[in-house]
């Protein structure tokens, strides 16, 4: 580690002209420079940007899953290089401290001036993504913390090459310019940044470069064909479970489905006699099977017969949810909302919601590559938390991380799932048993699906009153099992039990004015694995804080959009232009015909709001399909409006298909869903047309990823309410209701 | 003894037992890995290719029960020579993970073929099985009515 640290820019720009396809030798390169080189030496051909004789690359600091960060950041590099995005190549940053996500933690609450973090929230705010190097994808923050980064990058590097043009040439800075890579002298010469490269790796970075004004932007604000299309419609994108190398073996693996639990025996005679299978491995809570391909070694790992222990936490669905109730009679964990006299204020009506488990599901199985030779472990790893696969998988392989090479292709989907490590782990203590031999370890469905870091399920009981039209009184509770407590102890070893603000965001930090308004988190010890699923805690708290201002807007008897506007005009304009966006959008009028229902909701989420209506229709049969969604969102600033519409579409539909299909539960220690007949999704039939409208009223920039799911289900719910009556307080609705499939 | 395929137009020689589903000769004997897993039992659609040009899942025959010629996503076109159908996934940006794209591809390829104006009951019907978790539906049935348009004018 000693020499590397010594590495200077100059190092990193011989180097990576000097191999071929430099640009991956740099990028492994990069991974030994020094903390936070920015901070030090803001720009010039630094972490992010590569400029050699075989073109301009960007090393994107987040990985490429679907929400199209590889085009955004090439397009805000490219915008202050000043270079045509075609030009810029895209790589995935190996795993190093330069590519914290300063994002990662940070509050970003709809008010500036109120309800800041608690105490220990600020300091885990900042402590938190150095503290266990948070190279996160994930957050909603990729294009919001590349913004300020990758401008400064960018216009850092066409700054040092304007100096290295001007010390070549004789001349003043003020009389160059630069146009579409090159530099342009006084007399119309044309230089090449390439040929300016290396004599800028000997100057001083560029330490205040200019930015452009919005007024000069060229890509930021317009959609981008965005890289990855011709790639993805060839079937040429190289995914994690395309990884192939010479030699390669097949593997695939059976963890204890009691979560946490014990393997206490298995035989495997009935695996070992399959023709193609190599080599059964004990793994201690699992097997994993070596085969001469995929099929065969999902095959042989089922064939084996194991006798699993108990898992750490009840058996049975009801259970567990009885154990998360009980978190109701214990003291909060988080009181993030607490204003006015709770105490005496008037309650008139109460509702108790609930939400199962959820998996994320995506579509391609958890897997990754390994290989250990010579003490070294080179790791194929689609992954969300590449400095986690390096030091956790150093850890397993039993040497130090800088002997870890750690790649990330593409993700077949993300949604949080894949800020996990586990699959990196698993494959590594199978290629420790394989030494000298890559091998792909690929989890069946089955085995994706019963092995998740589920979305807690949660419970929420609420007490309200309205008066003239309003609500005066709003006192909510919500238990869950805590995603922060678990995710803490895993990364850490150390038992904490922190403030979590999941427990209720989605519902403390919506900028509804009401008198007495409290909002309480209650944390609840079950061991099943939760983490971080698309949009967190905002998933299950929009639904139940969101369902039930709807049913107060019905006690009230007011119309429900008009009824969320009025709490809303006062606390945050913003907000309130998103709803009266999406009244406007829709045709709202607060009456539908028979056979038709229409609800709406809204919910302030990673620094966005977004409010979406939707529409069902019912046929004769009873048969519930979805219409028309209306999406409206506040983003602050849209770097690429098509995207951000894909996104939030995106977003919609996996909010939609969890709302009516989504459920976890357990039986016998294990969860009952393995694949997609038991866990299905929205279809291209069950989908609803979408109308989105994008707004920018809001000072700062939004998060994009996710907050377009959590409004999904409650709008969804609301709707249901309109059409039949009938209040769902309970998902998924599709145990409750006839969908159309 | 080896079994002979015939997949993208070229002959191949697999030497696997029967009983392997075509979807992992074809991606980790031959390396052809545009064609996904998704599922292993017919819910998603990931797996999709074409034998005797008709839309079938891969994870369902047996490498014993392949009965014509295969063509997977690598089959239609690449990145610099993009078949029409794939023109019209670009254009539209449909891809965001992009990881059913292959098998959405390959389904809607089947149905220009057999429908060449498609309506979007027809879409509905014929893409019922492929499963898109990102949520990319509504640019797969624009970029299919926009891949009819691009296949009628010759575009
Ligand atoms: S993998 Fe064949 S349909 Fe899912
Ligand atoms: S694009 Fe991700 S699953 Fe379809």
């Amino acid at each position: 580690m000693g020499k590397l640290k010594t590495f200077t820019r100059r190092a990193f720009i011989v180097s990576s002209v000097a191999v071929t396809g430099g640009v991956a030798f740099g990028a492994y390169l990069m991974a030994r420079t020094p903390d936070n080189p920015l901070a030090e030496s803001p720009g010039a051909l630094n972490p992010w940007v590569v400029i050699n004789t075989d073109g301009i690359t960007l090393v994107a600091p987040r990985a490429e899953m679907g929400q199209g960060v590889m085009t955004t950041l090439a397009a805000l590099i490219a915008e202050e290089l000043d270079v045509a995005l075609e030009a810029v190549n895209v790589i995935h940053g190996p795993p190093a401290q330069a590519y914290f996500n300063s994002a990662a933690v940070a509050e970003r609450h709809y008010s500036e001036s109120q309800h800041q973090p608690s105490g220990f929230g600020a300091i885990m705010a900042q402590a938190f993504p150095k503290v266990i190097s948070l190279q996160i994808t994930g957050g909603s923050t990729s294009a919001i913390d590349a913004y300020s980064r990758m401008r400064l990058a960018g216009a850092s590097a066409r700054a040092t090459l304007l100096q290295a043009a001007a010390n070549q040439l004789g001349t003043g800075l003020d009389v160059l310019k630069t146009e579409n890579g090159h530099v342009i002298a006084p007399d119309g010469t044309r230089i090449r940044y390439a040929d300016l490269a290396s004599a800028a790796a000997d100057l001083e970075p560029a330490q205040a470069p200019r930015l452009k004004s919005p007024a000069e932007w060229r890509y930021i604000g317009k959609s981008q064909p965005r890289k990855d299309q011709a790639p993805k419609a060839t079937g040429t994108a190289g995914f994690g479970i395309d990884v192939r190398l010479p030699g390669m073996r097949f593997a695939s693996v059976r963890m204890t489905p009691r979560l946490g639990g014990e393997m206490i025996s298995f035989d495997a005679s009935n695996a070992e006699t399959m023709d193609g299978v190599e080599k059964i491995l004990n793994l201690g809570d699992g097997v994993a099977v070596v085969a001469s391909n995929t099929w065969l070694a999902i095959e042989a790992v089922n064939a084996i017969d194991i006798t699993w222990g108990k898992a750490p936490y009840p058996h049975e669905n009801a259970d567990i949810f009885e154990k998360i109730s009980e978190a109701f009679d214990t003291d909060p964990n988080v009181t993030l909302r607490e204003d006015g006299e709770l105490a005496t204020a008037p309650t008139s009506f109460e509702a108790e919601y609930r939400v199962p488990y959820l998996a994320h599901a995506t579509m391609e199985p958890m897997n990754s590559t390994a290989v250990i030779t010579d003490g070294t472990l080179e790791i194929w790893s689609p992954n969300q938390a590449p400095i986690m696969v390096r030091d956790r998988c150093a850890k397993l392989a039993g040497i130090d991380s800088d002997k870890v090479t750690v790649h990330t292709p593409f993700m077949g989907g993300g949604y949080g799932r894949r800020a996990m490590v586990d699959f990196a782990e698993i494959a590594t203590r199978v290629a420790v048993q394989m030494p000298g031999i890559p091998v792909q370890t690929t989890w069946s469905r089955e085995e994706d699906m019963r092995h998740d870091f589920y979305r807690p399920g949660a419970i929420a009981r609420m007490r309200g009153h309205v008066e003239d039209g309003k609500i005066t009184t709003l006192d909510g509770q919500m238990a869950a099992p805590s995603i922060m407590a678990q995710t803490m102890k895993l990364f850490t070893g150390f038992d904490l039990a922190p403030a979590d603000p999941t427990l209720t965001e989605g519902a403390h930090d919506q900028p509804y004015a009401i008198p007495n308004h409290r909002v309480r988190g209650h944390s609840s010890d079950v061991a099943i694995p939760v983490g971080f699923w698309r949009s967190v805690g905002n998933s299950q708290n929009a639904f139940f804080y969101d369902s039930f201002v709807d049913e107060l807007a019905h006690e009230a008897s007011v119309d429900p959009l008009e009824f969320r506007l009025r709490h809303m005009r006062g606390e945050h304009a913003p907000s309130a232009t998103v709803l009266e966006t999406v009244r406007d959008m829709s045709g709202w009028t607060g009456k539908t015909p028979d056979g038709v229902g229409r609800g709406v909701a809204f919910c302030f989420s990673f620094g966005t709001a977004v409010a979406e209506v939707v529409e069902v229709q019912q046929d004769a049969d009873g048969v519930i399909r979805l219409s028309d969604m209306w999406i409206a969102a506040d983003l602050g600033l849209i770097l690429d409006p098509l995207n951000v519409e894909a996104q939030l579409t995106g977003g919609a539909v996996f909010g939609l298909s969890a709302a009516i299909h989504g459920e976890i539960t357990f039986a016998d220690g294990m969860a009952e869903q393995e694949n997609f007949p038991d866990y299905d999704a929205l279809r291209m039939a069950s989908t609803p047309r979408f109308h989105v409208e994008l707004l920018q009223n809001m000072e700062r920039m939004g998060g994009v990823g996710e907050p377009g799911t959590p409004p999904a289900a409650p709008a969804l719910a609301n709707a249901l309410f309109d059409l039949t009556g009938q209040r769902a307080r309970q998902l998924p609705l599709g145990s409750q209701f006839s969908f159309l499939t | 003894m080896p079994t002979t395929l015939t997949i993208n137009g070229t002959s191949h020689q697999v030497d696997l037992p029967g009983n392997v589903p075509l979807l992992w000769v074809l991606r980790d004997a031959l390396g052809l890995t545009g064609t996904k897993y998704g599922c292993g039992v017919a819910a998603c659609g990931a797996c999709t290719v074409q034998i005797n040009g008709e839309a079938t899942r891969s994870c369902q025959v047996l490498l014993e029960d392949v009965d014509g010629p295969v063509t997977t996503i690598e089959g239609l076109g690449t990145p610099d020579n993009l078949a029409a159908i794939q023109k019209a996934w670009v254009a539209n940006q449909v891809a965001q993970c992009g990881y059913c794209q292959s098998g959405q591809i390959m389904q809607a390829a089947s149905l220009l073929a057999e429908i060449p104006d498609p309506s979007d009951e027809e879409i509905d019907e014929a893409m019922a099985g492929n499963l898109c978790r990102c949520g990319t539906y509504p640019r797969i049935r624009a970029a299919i009515h926009d891949a009819a348009n691009m296949i009628k004018t010759g575009a």
